[in-house]
């Protein structure tokens, strides 16, 4: 088969799953709900950066600095916005563990899907209680959402709203985990026959907010 | 495409792969912090933000392995976001202008109106 056949093929297969009167995605509804779900997230998320884009344009008074403001000294030694880089790492094991967690599912390895779920979870709860450290460290240092003391007022609404927004998701993926993990552990989807969907499903919210955290690293903190 | 159909089983090995490059991938970015800054480091910042991206999209969310229907109404629509950043950023610098000329001009006297 040629590339040209294949793209041929490929683009065949879309006028297939729309005009055959009959289900158009191949996955469980249950997977194509989640998707439809993280696509109206990508929305709002979107909207918070480019709001954040648009005060940080708008501003003619300098932006605080990330590098300097995020930076935390450890063992005396200087590191700017280390704290960011370790939740970061945090949350891409996190990530790993869940790829695994699915894996196993699928394989009806109940016992390890569930347990990798479960230390998914718990790097969730680590990262949010990072999150935790750096709020207060910085409201302690005088940053709230109408002002800052290292520049452009902005700062905090921005940083407050994008940040407070993903934690959420991280908090609600955490007990949605949880949950899920139990259910697993517990042999609730052997009534199915085995169907372990739900672990893909929980795992790509579980990713999405891995995502997610990829674009306001990026964004918010090394811009 | 029958596993589509099946759920989504791969071997650990890819799982292991991505992972560890994500890993690689986050150490790059974090070190883009230590270089000044202008296009070589947004450039950086934005590659290995698109990479890592593209990475859990495609192999831990297992995009790459969904029929093309799905792939393309999910991934199509936030193509639309990119006419949102450009508006936005353009208004940011006009919003910009008007406050560098409202708020920092020389005060115009009485007689002037």
């Amino acid at each position: 088969m040629t590339a040209a056949e294949a793209r041929a093929g490929a683009w065949r297969s879309i006028s297939d799953d729309w005009s055959a009167d009959k289900q158009t995605f191949h996955v469980p509804w249950g997977k194509a709900m989640m998707w439809i779900f993280l696509l109206s997230d990508t929305f709002i998320f979107t909207c918070f950066l480019v709001s954040y884009m648009n005060v940080r344009i708008s501003t003619p008074v300098p932006w605080p600095n990330p590098s300097e403001v995020f930076a935390l000294t450890l063992f005396g030694i200087y590191m700017p916005l280390v704290l960011i880089a370790i939740m970061t790492f945090v949350l891409i094991t996190s990530s790993g563990t869940m790829a695994l967690a699915v894996n196993y599912g699928y394989r009806g390895d109940r016992g390890r899907a569930a347990a990798l779920m479960l230390i998914t979870a718990a790097f969730g709860a680590t990262f949010v209680g990072m999150q935790a450290f750096e709020w207060s460290k910085l409201i302690e240092e005088g940053v709230r959402p109408w002002t800052n003391p290292f520049g452009a007022q902005q700062f905090g609404a921005s940083f407050f709203m994008i940040t407070g927004f993903h934690g959420l998701h991280v908090s609600a993926g955490v007990i949605y985990l949880v949950i899920v993990a139990l259910k697993v552990l517990r042999g609730d989807y052997e009534r199915g026959g085995g169907n372990y969907e739900i672990v893909e499903i929980a795992g790509l919210y579980w990713h999405f907010v891995d995502l997610v955290w990829v674009f306001i690293f990026a964004f918010f903190y090394l811009w | 495409m029958a596993e589509a159909a099946h759920g989504q089983q791969h071997p650990l090995k890819i799982y292991f792969v991505i992972w560890a490059l994500l890993f690689v991938l986050s150490a790059f970015s974090y070190f883009t912090d230590f270089l000044d800054h202008g296009p070589l480091r947004w450039g950086l910042i934005l590659l290995f933000m698109f990479l890592k991206a593209g990475f859990i999209v495609a192999i831990f969310m297992h995009m790459a392995w969904e029929r093309l229907a799905l792939i393309y109404a999910i991934l199509g629509p936030p193509v639309l976001l990119l006419f949102l950043i450009g508006l936005m950023a353009v208004e940011g610098d006009y919003t910009e202008v008007i406050r560098l000329d409202s708020f920092s001009a020389p005060i115009v006297p009485e007689s002037a109106h």
